[in-house]
């Protein structure tokens, strides 16, 4: 194992400015280089998923475009100048200043800059993102923890009302479905969903977060220290749910857990799942057919993808669909405080079932490892676009889920709870209908 | 300030061709204030996210095949890996190699190492590099990072040496090292001329071809055989082997005169191959004025004018029909330098008025003091000078233009700036392909596009209907200039 990033799967800090522009009429302003905006954005954007531009993109996020004067010179004054503008030009409800690697460097008191703009009539917060910092989940941390510390005020308790985290805007190029489709569930148990990103939420959603009851964080680590926070700030008891929740048994466990916590009568929570496993099987009995005689595919697969997607798929085609995990490949970088507590959830399969899980950020690495691996048939191998190539040499079965998903247009696409689950199973058996014709 | 390739890398556009970033005015009088030197530039007090001389230093070098690419920087700025890896897939179905990922690494500079340094890592990085991927040459891109914080990557390449057997060339590329991000592919060139090219050794009937993406390489490779001599697309798809030779060549030429300016120029100075400068190969005039150019130079006249008179009859008569009804409509363009010249003139050709025209930057002269010779055809040849700015990309200023001007259509050529001219109603074609209107049918196609964009209007009234731009009432009527200081002569 190196440290070289070889087949990027993540980007730096800075990148949580899609954290930003996730929040509806929120601007992030950059004090950056030129290119950075660009460079960042293509790749959690338009090279995965085709996500594109919405209300703003990066050709119009505000940035100082750090040149060689601001290197030598400090560039606190050209952001002066860039937020006034931008508050000008840019119509937008919330502006986040964000730093990139060479102003912290060079030291810029953006602080100060920010602080400067108190009266301005529309919020301006800052966060630290420089790209050496670390990658884009940690800046995504970085960005809500900015919002919870400068903007947001105490506010009375409403009974029900949970604020949802789950997966990091842009990266994860199905977080908008994920979103609606954990709101769903939980509103179908009588709880009252909170979430900050995407249409129609914006800065009345980020009021309410202080609020909630409760704070949902469906994720293994990303967004802990948020809950964290906003238990410090205002009192507000979280519960993490580390798996995102693929197919019927993550999906009844997760009801039970979070109706079992927000209070909610057992029988009303049974009586969802009753539904959606009928709803559910109706399905999964027609198309056993298919999965039992389909040819080509093996019981073995593979993930090299982000906590969130190697967990929740591997939990979903093990526990419900009966395959088998060979060794998984988490690649999102995530902190060595993490890495333990995610090893083990990859040891809690049905039957006693275990895999074995590594940490990298060496795709090429990876590849070396998958190629020597027997995965006694034709493999299935979920990860990004990195391994289509890698998938076609060994005659694999391949699905792109996970950052950069540069192959697939995703809209509202989600593989969250029941209906979830049956998208992804179409999505993998109809390759692998393909393949086999 | 001529080529010069005993310094280790190329010096800015800014320096080297006074090449500028921001100006409002007219393409006539940018071309006479250029002539005369009093072009200056007009810096920006509110930007927008540009882009940086990175990507087209790296772009370039990432798609030769057996390169490998080692940026020594934080994890975010090896995100282009990605387009290369997509790039590069996409090329393998096209032209016909083995499609596989980039070899593009990166160093992973983290907190520590802006305090301590990185040279290690970077010794470490290019190793391993080398040990996994076989390459024939390693390029070495730097970044903000690795020049802020000072590393001596010459050293660490130097040391190198003994080890690694193969060439192993720094590319300077730091994001804040030029507004102009066209610089990046002078640092590229210049990297290949000081690391790769080799002197040569015998002549060929090769021709090199500067290209981003080599689309046309088929129908080219034909034309070419025509006139017995055979193009080489570089440098994406090409090997180092492939690309050491390139001093061997009959003549080089390139899709766009900002693309091509250093390497061609470079050759020439240095290796005597002549650097075709004509038009390029967009539209009617500029094929046939490109083609003859190329004739000249391997002295194959006759056969050029014999091909010319028989294209002419069998696509002029179809394409003067799809013309008579493209005539009147008013266009904005903005693109690179090249393309915007280029493509007002193929518009003009087919009788599109261009009504606006925005260049990302622009260059007073090109390498070896040569006219940029699209725009002078412009100057010469248009009936009417032109609204004219240089933007940087900056989108509010392009907005503000196309709010002001409504012009029937908007043509782009980047990534991420097609949809907002959409997004106010106007019909809009980005010409993505470098290819877009190359010779007669590509000229044919190009104004079948057009016409098809302006009749069928569904998705920009839809949209248009439905969004709503981002930017202030107060800024969309404000002059487009509000924002650019006094020019810096």
């Amino acid at each position: 194992m190196t440290n070289l990033i070889d087949q990027p799967r993540y980007v730096c800090a800075l990148g949580a400015m899609q954290t930003v522009s996730s929040i509806e009429r929120a601007l992030p302003i950059l004090h950056a280089g030129p290119g950075c905006g660009a460079k960042l954005s293509l790749g959690l954007t338009e090279r995965n998923g085709g996500q594109g531009s919405g209300y703003i993109s990066y050709h119009i996020f505000p940035s100082s475009n750090i040149s060689e004067k601001e290197v030598i010179f400090g560039g606190e004054n050209r952001l002066k100048e860039t937020i006034e503008n931008a508050l000008k030009v840019i119509d937008a409800d919330f502006f986040v200043v964000l730093t990139g690697c060479v102003s912290e460097i060079v030291g810029d008191d953006v602080q100060e800059v920010v602080k400067s703009f108190a009266n301005a009539g529309k919020p301006v917060i800052y966060a630290e993102t420089a790209g050496f910092k670390g990658n884009n989940l940690i800046g995504h941390e970085l960005v809500i923890n900015a919002i919870i510390e400068q903007y947001l005020k105490p506010a009375p308790v409403v009974d029900k009302l949970v604020n949802i985290w789950a997966t990091v805007p842009a990266h994860d190029a199905f977080w908008y479905g994920n979103l609606i489709h954990l709101e769903k569930l939980i509103s179908e148990i009588g709880l009252i969903p909170n979430t900050i990103f995407g249409p129609r939420k914006g800065l009345k959603a980020i009021d309410k977060t202080p609020q909630a009851s409760f704070n949902l964080l469906v994720s293994p680590w990303v967004g802990l220290k948020n809950v964290e926070l906003l238990k410090k700030k205002f009192g507000t008891p979280f519960l993490q749910y580390p798996v995102l929740p693929i197919g019927p048994q993550e999906t009844g466990n997760f009801l039970r857990t979070v109706g079992q916590f927000g209070g909610i009568d057992a029988s009303i929570i049974e009586a969802v799942i009753k539904k959606h496993e009928d709803e559910y099987y109706y399905f999964i009995e027609r198309a056993a057919d298919t999965f039992l005689e389909t040819r080509s595919i093996a019981r073995r697969f593979v993930t090299i993808a982000d906590s969130h997607y190697a967990l929740a798929v591997s939990r979903f085609l093990v526990n419900d669909m009966g395959l088998f995990p060979a060794k998984q490949f988490v690649i999102d970088g995530i902190p060595d405080e993490y890495k333990e507590s995610v090893s083990n959830l990859f040891q809690k399969y049905n039957h006693g079932i275990q895999a074995e899980v590594e940490f990298s950020s060496d795709g090429q690495d990876i590849h070396e490892q998958i190629r020597k691996t027997n995965y006694y048939g034709r493999p299935l191998i979920l990860g990004s676009i990195w391994e289509k190539v890698l998938a076609k040499e060994l005659m694999g079965h391949y699905v792109g889920i996970s950052m950069p998903v540069s192959q697939r247009l995703i809209l509202d696409r989600s593989y969250v709870g029941y209906d979830g689950a049956l998208r992804l199973l179409e999505d993998i058996y109809s390759v692998v209908l393909e393949t086999s014709i | 300030m001529e080529i010069n390739l005993k310094v280790a890398e190329a010096p800015t556009r800014e320096n080297r061709l006074g090449s500028i970033s921001g100006y409002s005015g007219t393409l006539r009088d940018a071309a006479q204030k250029a002539g005369c030197g009093g072009l200056g530039n007009r810096e920006r007090c509110f930007n927008q996210a540009s882009l940086c001389n990175a990507g087209c230093a790296q772009g370039m070098v990432c798609g030769i095949l057996d390169a490998a690419v080692v940026n020594h920087a934080p994890v975010g700025c090896t995100v282009d890996a990605i387009g290369a890896s997509v790039v590069r897939k996409y090329l393998g179905m096209m032209l016909g190699f083995e499609p596989r990922n980039a070899q593009f690494v990166g160093t992973n500079l983290n907190e520590n190492d802006t305090v301590f340094g990185a040279s290690a890592k970077l010794r470490a990085a290019v190793i391993e590099t080398y040990r996994r991927y076989h390459p024939n040459a390693i390029f070495v891109s730097t970044s903000c990072v690795s020049g802020v914080i000072g590393e001596d990557i010459k050293s660490v390449i130097e040391d190198l040496k003994p080890e690694i057997p193969i060439p192993v060339i720094p590319l300077f590329c730091e994001g804040f090292k030029s507004k102009i991000w066209a610089t990046g592919f002078d640092m590229a060139w210049h990297a290949l001329l000081t690391g790769i090219v080799k002197p040569p050794q015998k002549k060929t009937n090769v021709i090199n071809f500067i290209n981003f993406f080599g689309s046309e390489k088929r129908q080219i490779t034909e034309l070419f055989a025509k006139f017995g001599v055979e193009p080489l697309f570089l440098p994406a798809g090409t090997t180092v082997d492939q690309l050491s030779r390139m001093s061997e060549s009959i003549a080089t030429v390139s899709i766009c005169g900002t693309l091509g300016t250093y390497l061609g120029n470079g050759l020439e100075k240095q290796y005597g191959v002549p650097y075709v400068q004509t038009l390029r190969p967009h539209g009617i005039t500029g094929f046939e004025e490109w083609l003859r150019g190329i004739g000249k130079v391997i002295g194959k006249e006759t056969d050029v004018e014999n091909y010319i008179a028989q294209e002419r009859a069998r696509v002029l008569p179809e394409l003067e029909k799809v013309k008579q009804k493209l005539h009147g409509i008013k266009a904005v363009v903005g693109m690179g330098p090249g393309y915007t010249f280029n493509f007002i003139r193929v518009l003009q050709e087919l009788g599109v008025e261009t009504i606006w025209a925005s260049a990302w930057h622009f260059d007073p002269k090109y390498d070896k003091g040569l006219v940029v010779e699209d725009l002078d055809y412009l100057v010469k040849n248009l009936p009417a000078d032109i609204p004219f700015s240089v933007s940087d990309q900056q989108n509010f200023e392009l907005m503000n233009v196309l709010n002001t001007l409504k012009p029937d259509i908007y043509f782009s050529r980047h990534q991420g700036t097609t949809v907002w001219a959409l997004k106010r109603g106007t019909a809009s074609v980005c010409v993505m392909d470098e290819y877009t209107a190359f010779g007669y049918n590509g000229t044919l196609n190009f104004a079948s596009m057009i016409l098809d964009a302006v009749t069928n209007r569904s998705l920009a009234n839809n949209i248009a209907q439905r969004t709503k731009l981002p930017y202030t009432e107060w800024w969309l009527n404000q002059p487009n200039t509000t924002f650019l200081k006094k020019a810096e002569v």
